[in-house]
């Protein structure tokens, strides 16, 4: 048997040299930090996410019917009648969250760890990109099943480009090939959801990890492992190969993962109106809006900011801008060191309450202040005017995060902490 | 590719003229693509104007009407609900209905062509919910001066009766009256301007 496999690897090698050396490159020679902690699971588990999309979205689509008028019937049929349809749907909406949430982790790691710095700069953008046509790739397949949100929620979202000057309403029309959301937008969706920002995706991600294969990964110390090389071997010498040392270590965190995945899908699908919404559990009505136009919760911290301005044009630019100056971190953050291990004080707090501001203002676009607010002031609180004022707090504290981090960094308020020569721990 | 003897110059000429060539043939093969994405003949024929009889709307009533998709108000104002316009201006934030969110023929304090009949696209200028209509003239949780109108239950915009949009809130501009016209007494045809005002 082993001839057989040698043989028919030597077949291959000998018409394709190529690949074996592409292979190595990626997998058995490429030195990853010995280091990493439980922060460099994200990476790998949004990768499973993807895997499970594709494949679980692929046997949706065998079941599923574009159109207005059957998508939402379908979405019962593959429910109902499809064997195992309910799993294979469940699965696929739930990795949507579970992306998310991998996705939000994986993003802040790289904030904790100084890993977007230079010279990963690269990295981080094409990372920014997968994150911008994962929101896409979001969205639009949260229209699919055709619900009374996925209608409300694609005709606001839509509106946002009708504030663009001059051409807004047509590139409205444009987007939607109606004069609502309707079967032609439901149609292009579907296109889009399921075969161009996949596409998208997938070559993103290629790029994402060829680009951090050519630098190296960073590490919690922060530390360049390729800048202490065994002299013999010229290996890193704080690193080890990723195949079999982290193929074998990530088995676990995928395990694990994959359990609490399991519990989610069998037990709690909808979890309680957050991964799926209720109002979504009723067909697309245009005359009825339901009583709170909320997206699912990914998309809630860019809503809150949103939602909080009372200037459409503003509210948007303020939206967007959120999402833009996340790509220019690399530039905003000027400190030479990279690990929060060894930045100055400054630099912790603001990033711990820059992800508080991230979770407050997700919670102002979820609804949920305006449910804490006659708790905490009274039923007579004006609930209105100070979710308005808690929000514009939220709003400066996330812009002041970019703004204070530059001044920080730039002009050299920060005192940091010498940085170790080599990694520290790892117990591989 | 050999590099000597070249003439460089040439050969960036020859670069550019084949990418600006292929680019604007480029250009020509994505349009019918782009242009797919526009409303078809039939979603732009499942917009034509829409009939509506108002014979049997009582005083105060509000009916919906579906029209390209989006639903259509027509309410039978009262007496009452029009004598609180005037009061209102300082609140609002276009009292005079300046912004073009309105035919030229119902730019006026009752944003319509008879005062008592009013015709409006019943979607929220800020994202485009649909407002509930809260007629009633006493004080409500989110405007304890309300004197009747519209409030829209995603951001809290608040519009009076004649959907005018009040100062503070999110939504940007009046709600959007339609072209249309009476027919006789009894019917409204919305889509279309009236005859005379076009």
């Amino acid at each position: 048997m082993a001839n057989v496999f040698t043989s028919i690897g030597n077949w291959v090698n000998e018409r394709a040299p190529g690949m074996m050396p592409v292979y190595r490159k990626h997998m058995t020679e490429y030195y990853a930090p010995k280091n990493f902690n439980f922060w460099y699971y994200f990476g790998v588990l949004a990768m499973v996410v993807l895997v499970n999309q594709i494949l679980t979205g692929i046997f949706l689509t065998m079941f599923y019917k574009p159109g207005a008028a059957t998508a939402f019937d379908s979405v019962e049929y593959i429910m109902r009648d499809v064997d195992w349809g309910w799993l294979i749907r469940y699965m696929h909406s739930t990795g949507a969250s579970m992306f998310f949430i991998v996705v939000y982790l994986h993003m802040f790691r790289g904030l904790m760890y100084g890993s977007y710095k230079k010279p990963r700069e690269l990295v981080w953008l094409l990372g920014m990109f997968i994150f911008l046509a994962l929101m896409a790739e979001a969205f639009m397949g949260y229209v699919l099943p055709w619900g009374n949100m996925s209608f409300w929620g694609a005709k606001v979202i839509i509106s946002l480009f009708g504030a663009v000057p001059l051409i807004g309403d047509t590139l409205v029309q444009w987007i939607m090939g109606d004069y609502n959301p309707a079967d032609a937008t439901l149609n292009r969706f579907f296109a889009l959801h399921v075969i161009a920002l996949p596409l998208v995706l997938l070559l993103l991600v290629v790029l994402h990890i060829f680009a951090l294969h050519e630098v190296g990964s960073n590490n919690p110390d922060g530390v360049e492992i390729k800048k202490k090389k065994d002299p013999a071997t010229g290996k890193p010498l704080d690193g080890i190969p990723f195949h079999p040392y982290y193929t074998v270590h990530d088995i676990v965190g995928v395990g694990f993962f994959l359990t609490i995945c399991a519990f989610i899908i069998f037990y709690q699908p909808t979890v309680g109106g957050w991964f799926l919404e209720n109002d979504n559990f009723i067909p697309a009505n245009p005359l009825v809006t339901p009583p709170e136009i909320k997206p699912v919760w990914y998309f809630t911290p860019f809503y809150g900011i949103l939602r909080v301005i009372p200037d459409k044009g503003l509210g948007i630019s303020a939206m967007f801008a959120s999402i833009v100056l996340l790509f220019l971190l690399p530039w905003v953050d000027r400190g030479a060191v990279k690990s929060i291990r060894y930045r100055g004080l400054g630099y912790k707090v603001a990033l711990g309450i820059f992800a508080l501001t991230f979770l407050l203002l997700g919670s102002i676009g979820a609804g949920l202040t305006a449910e804490w607010i006659p708790k905490i002031f009274g039923a007579s609180a004006d609930v209105t005017s100070i979710e308005m004022h808690f929000g514009w707090l939220l709003v400066l504290m996330y812009f002041g995060y970019f703004i204070f981090l530059f001044g920080y960094t730039a002009f050299g308020y920060e005192k940091t902490k010498p940085v170790p020569e080599r990694v520290t721990g790892g117990g591989h | 590719m050999a590099n000597e003897g070249v003439n460089q110059g040439r050969r960036r000429f020859l670069t550019g003229t084949t990418a600006v060539v292929g680019g604007i043939g480029a250009a020509f093969a994505a349009t019918p693509f782009i242009k797919s994405w526009q409303p078809s003949e039939r979603a732009k024929n499942a917009g034509a104007p829409v009939l509506q009889d108002i014979s049997k709307i009582e005083p105060g009533q509000k009916i919906s009407v579906l029209w390209r998709g989006s639903p259509v108000w027509i309410v039978n104002r009262t007496k009452a609900m029009l004598d609180t316009l005037p009061g209102l201006d300082g609140r609002l934030r276009d009292p005079k209905s300046q912004v073009d969110q309105q035919p030229k023929y119902a730019q006026n304090e009752t944003r319509s062509i008879k005062p008592e009949w009013l015709v409006m696209i019943g979607i929220c200028t800020h994202l485009g919910c649909s407002p509930e209509y809260i007629p009633e003239i006493k004080p409500e949780p989110f405007d304890p001066e309300w004197k009747g109108g519209f409030f829209c239950p995603c951001h809290k915009s608040r519009y009076d009766i004649s959907g005018r949009v009040f100062q503070g809130v999110p939504a940007p501009a009046n709600m959007v009256v339609p072209p249309y016209k009476f027919v006789d007494d009894n019917h409204i045809l919305i889509g279309v301007n009236p005859e005379d005002k076009a």
